[in-house]
């Protein structure tokens, strides 16, 4: 990491694993739950996740003398419905498929806290550069804990991977479910979502001593 | 043997291994040990006592289960004997060994998994084994379909125990029932496994699509199509309430339910109050859906209908009710501690299991989700009835000074009293 000083380099890091903004802010946990029953869409959002933060939090970075603070939220209200916009014309334009399966909740990353979080806490007080890193470091931060989330979810609850087939065909019964295994229909619900989240919180803390709350 | 125990406990005090190995010994004597310090009051009713009385109130269910799951298969196979009769067709040598071969090995995978991941966190927190899993290993078994998967029952039993026990502390810290919470997972992650008519008679999906295809309806099944003739021509309401019917393993027969429930009643283990409410609250629900059918507010051709006309105190004896009332809701751990809260509690769990019972469109069976439910709500409702005990003990308070006169000096004398 010569391209970045270590205090830089901590804005990408800290958030993909000591500060992550759904395992340990818990942040952002509604999306987490509604799109991941499937690693594409899981992997579109956080692609587009990372898009919104790394240039809402430049724009928002640049204009942070003009902003009145008054105004300040609906101001960053405007500069993410502008560029969640533009994610699902992209979207519709090149990947209709997709659109349709996460739907509604495109339009919902305006709501999304994370992002919101950022502008607030980082963007509105410091540099373009610095900014735009804690962007991009948060958003990966939630599009890791995503993507793993959708990977155990699609596994378990269709046994594909991206859509692949990888444990085999449930119908020929080939693979795995030649000697009686089934998909586990549960993982598709969104609740299972909030149990894979709670195990990945689970297992982090526990590796982590530091995060460990007094009681 | 005993001595020897003991010698190898003081050896093994600190190592790792110590938790495992005291559970094994305290279940099989009671501990050498005495109290270092202060006074202690000893009893025999311990936690591990208790849980085998509740096992000893589910045995005969057990038993029945192993018989009627040969029962099932054999008069689904070879039609139902014309005049049945107890121990010419119920109690025979095949029935006994196709349930055994058939329900034992629930039984040893539940224990095994269930007892295995106990103990591997008895070691890994380095605290005692707790007693918890002994009744929900038995339970388990009792409340799935007979042919449910070995491999499925074992991962429903580490997802209950992990998820619903031991992330929040273990025994005694749990909100939800763990062995309902193995059912709900079994329920929601392998839905063909567990519902439909194919499920609750032995081979039964394993012949399905074929020439020697059987089934076997639950009396719910068939109220839910609709179908209140055939069921009845099928089965009278002797064979309900004995419970030579179709169904999960240990929960068709009501009236060994009944002689458990009395059991843990007179031995004080289960709270009379919760089964006694939830019996009232699943008549009263009984009782609305019957005069909805009576004031005709609901066409027959309602999907509703069949299961809303029947009559309101037979939900009782039909379906898994009566199990979960006796033996489910009243887990001293995640239901209502309070005298009051206990009568709401159960009064729901009845009423909300007869709701989802009739209004389920794919599974008319509810009781495991109302219990779990209620199991949410019950610290809750003892917080209410708590807070509503002191309210009314302090407007006691206030209109008790009110009375004496200040100067007498009784006042402050019966302040005191009074609280």
């Amino acid at each position: 990491m010569a391209l970045l000083s270590k205090k830089d380099a901590n804005l990408i890091l800290d958030p993909l694993a000591d500060n992550n903004p759904i395992t340990i802010q818990v942040l952002g946990i509604c999306s987490a739950l509604a799109i991941t029953a499937e690693l594409k869409a899981s992997l579109v959002m956080s692609i587009s996740v990372i898009f919104v933060m790394g240039v809402g939090n430049v724009v928002i970075s640049l204009m942070r003398n003009l902003i009145p603070s008054k105004i300040r939220i609906i101001a960053q209200l405007i500069v993410v419905a502008t560029l969640v916009i533009v994610v699902d014309q992209v979207l519709k334009a090149f990947a209709y498929e997709l659109s349709k399966t996460l739907s509604v909740f495109v339009g919902l990353i305006i709501t999304n806290c994370i992002i919101m979080g950022r502008f607030e806490a980082f963007a509105l007080g410091n540099g373009v550069w610095r900014s735009f890193l804690d962007g991009i470091g948060n958003a990966l931060g939630y599009g890791v804990i995503l993507v793993m989330v959708g990977f155990f979810r699609e596994l378990l609850g269709a046994g594909t991977l991206f859509g692949i087939p990888v444990l085999g065909d449930p119908i020929t019964k080939t693979g795995l479910y030649a000697i009686g295994y089934e998909n586990n229909g549960f993982m598709i619900i969104p609740p299972a979502a909030l149990i894979v989240v709670g195990i990945i919180i689970w297992v982090q803390r526990s590796r982590n001593k530091a995060l460990i709350e007094e009681a | 043997m005993k001595e020897k125990l003991h010698e190898l406990k003081l050896k093994y005090q600190g190592k790792k291994m110590a938790p495992a190995f005291n559970a094994i010994h305290t279940f099989l004597y009671s501990p050498n040990e005495t109290t270092h310090s202060g006074g202690h009051v000893r009893a025999v009713d311990d936690l591990k006592r208790t849980m085998n009385t509740v096992i000893i109130a589910l045995l005969p269910c057990l038993l029945f289960g192993i018989f009627n799951a040969g029962y099932q298969h054999y008069s689904a196979v070879n039609g139902f004997p014309a005049d049945f009769s107890i121990l010419e067709h119920f109690i025979t040598w095949d029935n006994f060994w196709l349930g055994a071969i058939t329900v034992l090995p629930l039984v040893v995978v539940s224990y095994g998994v269930g007892l295995a991941i106990e103990f591997v966190f008895a070691v890994i927190k380095g605290h005692e084994v707790e007693e918890g899993y002994l009744v929900t290993g038995m339970l388990v078994p009792l409340i799935i379909p007979v042919d449910t998967p070995l491999w499925m029952l074992a991962v429903a039993v580490a997802f209950g125990v992990v998820i619903g026990k031991e992330v929040f502390g273990g025994t005694g810290m749990n909100i939800l029932n763990p062995a309902l919470t193995i059912r709900a997972f079994l329920f929601f992650a392998y839905p063909t496994w567990m519902s439909g008519d194919k499920v609750w008679v032995h081979e039964g999906v394993a012949r399905a699509g074929t020439a020697d295809a059987i089934s076997g309806e639950t009396i719910l099944g068939y109220l839910a199509q609709g179908k209140s003739e055939a069921m009845y021509a099928k089965y009278d309401l002797a064979e309900m309430f004995y419970g030579f019917i179709p169904g999960s393993v240990g929960e068709t027969s009501t009236f060994l339910i009944l002689l458990g429930g009395l059991f843990l009643i007179f031995t004080k283990i289960a709270s009379w109050r919760i089964m006694l409410s939830a019996v009232i609250g699943s008549l009263a629900m009984g009782l609305i859906f019957n005069w909805v059918v009576d004031a005709g507010i609901i066409p027959e051709y309602s999907k509703f209908y069949g299961l809303m006309q029947f009559d309101f105190w037979k939900h009782l004896i039909v379906g898994g009710l009566a199990f979960g009332i006796v033996y489910m809701a009243t887990d001293p751990v995640t239901g209502s501690q309070t005298n009051k809260g206990k009568w709401i509690y159960g009064f729901f769990i009845g009423f909300i299991s007869v709701m989802i019972r009739v209004f389920n469109p794919g599974y008319p069976e509810g009781v495991f989700l109302a219990i779990l439910l209620m199991n949410v709500f019950a610290p809750t409702i003892d917080h209410y009835v708590v807070q509503g005990n002191v309210r009314r003990r302090m407007k006691r308070l206030k209109n008790a000074t009110i009375l004496p006169k200040p100067s007498d000096g009784k006042a402050e004398a019966l302040k005191v009293e009074t609280v």
